[in-house]
């Protein structure tokens, strides 16, 4: 057997010098409760998922568990995210404070919405806020639009990491600009992953396919009919995504038919 | 009666009440939280040295489900 007929060892995703060998991270909202979230982030395989950072409602039942009782941030990494923020300055603020509930650590997502109905990422605040915390020394995942301009240039502020939008977040409608996020992947060097959008599993194969780094993805679990089943689905798209991009599809031939069959040797010939 | 405001919300504490009493008040001990006073985080480490002012405001988070 050749060297060729051992698949090759994938290199794992390096995130701020830090390996994981999973390249789905996933979300921890929109679950019916605990129990679920705990069910489909074991399924998922994922070491990265996501949290956002709220108030404590006073008169919350304290006997209730913590999601980082479920989520112990000794197995995962928590990535805090600024989800619902509309500026730098409310983003910023936020991460500041999920840095002291983590015990220092450095690792964000940042996002900076634009309004309320698309949750479009706000670029300009997003550049303000992304400059402002890789001053302050964290460590800057980024969701963005799928602009390959605005990606390069959040590359260069020092963000570890870039994260366009497949589409709108929750919406489920899959990649609707793979050129775009093509260009993104020619022109950055730090990981790319595709955040929000992601339906199904084929989309999630598609963004690998097309040599996204990662996937992340939130709602296209949590809103499954099983969402168990469904995070265990997105494991082996996003594994088989990556391999197939690893492996390099044939060219595709337009109008070039090519049997797979022999020609030779057909009866009657 | 010292008043301050917590997440938005009126409350009061005693006179020469320090910041720990207000994450005992919300039963946060042991738990991972964060809180700001007055715009500024105040370090776990300095919880029960720093002391609640009449008019302080508060933000006070957890980790909560998200994407």
């Amino acid at each position: 057997m050749s060297d060729k007929a051992v698949a090759a060892k994938d290199a794992p995703l390096l995130i701020a010098g830090r390996e994981y060998s999973s390249r789905l991270l996933v979300g921890t909202g929109k679950y019916r409760d605990f129990d679920e979230t705990r069910l489909a982030i074991e399924a998922s395989g994922a070491e990265i998922v996501t949290v956002a950072i709220r108030r404590v409602n006073i008169g919350q039942d304290p006997s209730q568990p913590n999601l980082l009782e479920i989520l112990p941030p000794s197995r995962f990494t928590i990535l805090p995210n600024t989800a619902g923020c509309y500026s730098a300055k409310e983003a910023v603020r936020t991460l500041r404070l999920a840095r002291e509930l983590l015990d220092g650590h450095a690792l964000v997502k940042l996002e900076v919405l634009a309004d309320e109905t698309t949750l479009f990422p706000n670029m300009p605040e997003t550049l303000i806020a992304a400059k402002e915390l890789v001053a302050d020394g964290f460590q800057v995942m980024v969701y963005c639009a799928d602009d390959p301009i605005q990606a390069k240039a959040l590359e260069d502020i020092g963000c570890v990491a870039v994260m366009p939008l497949a589409s709108l977040i929750g919406s489920g409608m899959g990649i609707l600009n793979p050129w775009n996020l093509e260009i993104i992947l020619d022109r950055v060097t730090v990981p790319v992953l595709v955040d929000a959008g992601i339906g199904t599993a084929s989309d999630a194969t598609v963004a690998m396919e097309l040599g996204c780094d990662g996937v992340l993805m939130n709602t296209a679990i949590a809103k499954a009919r099983n969402p168990v089943l469904m995070a265990s689905a997105m494991k082996k798209a996003v594994e088989s995504g990556r391999e197939a991009f690893l492996a390099g599809r044939m060219p595709k031939k337009i109008y070039q038919a090519s049997a797979s069959s022999p020609r030779e040797g057909r009866i009657g010939s | 009666m010292l008043n301050i405001k917590v997440n938005g919300q009126p409350a009061t504490l005693p006179p020469g009440a320090l910041v720990v009493a207000l994450v005992a008040t919300m039963q946060l001990e042991g738990k991972r939280y964060a809180i700001e006073r007055n715009g500024e985080i105040v370090p776990k480490s300095a919880v029960d040295s720093t002391p609640v002012e009449d008019g302080d405001q508060y933000e006070v988070v957890i980790a909560v489900g998200g994407g």
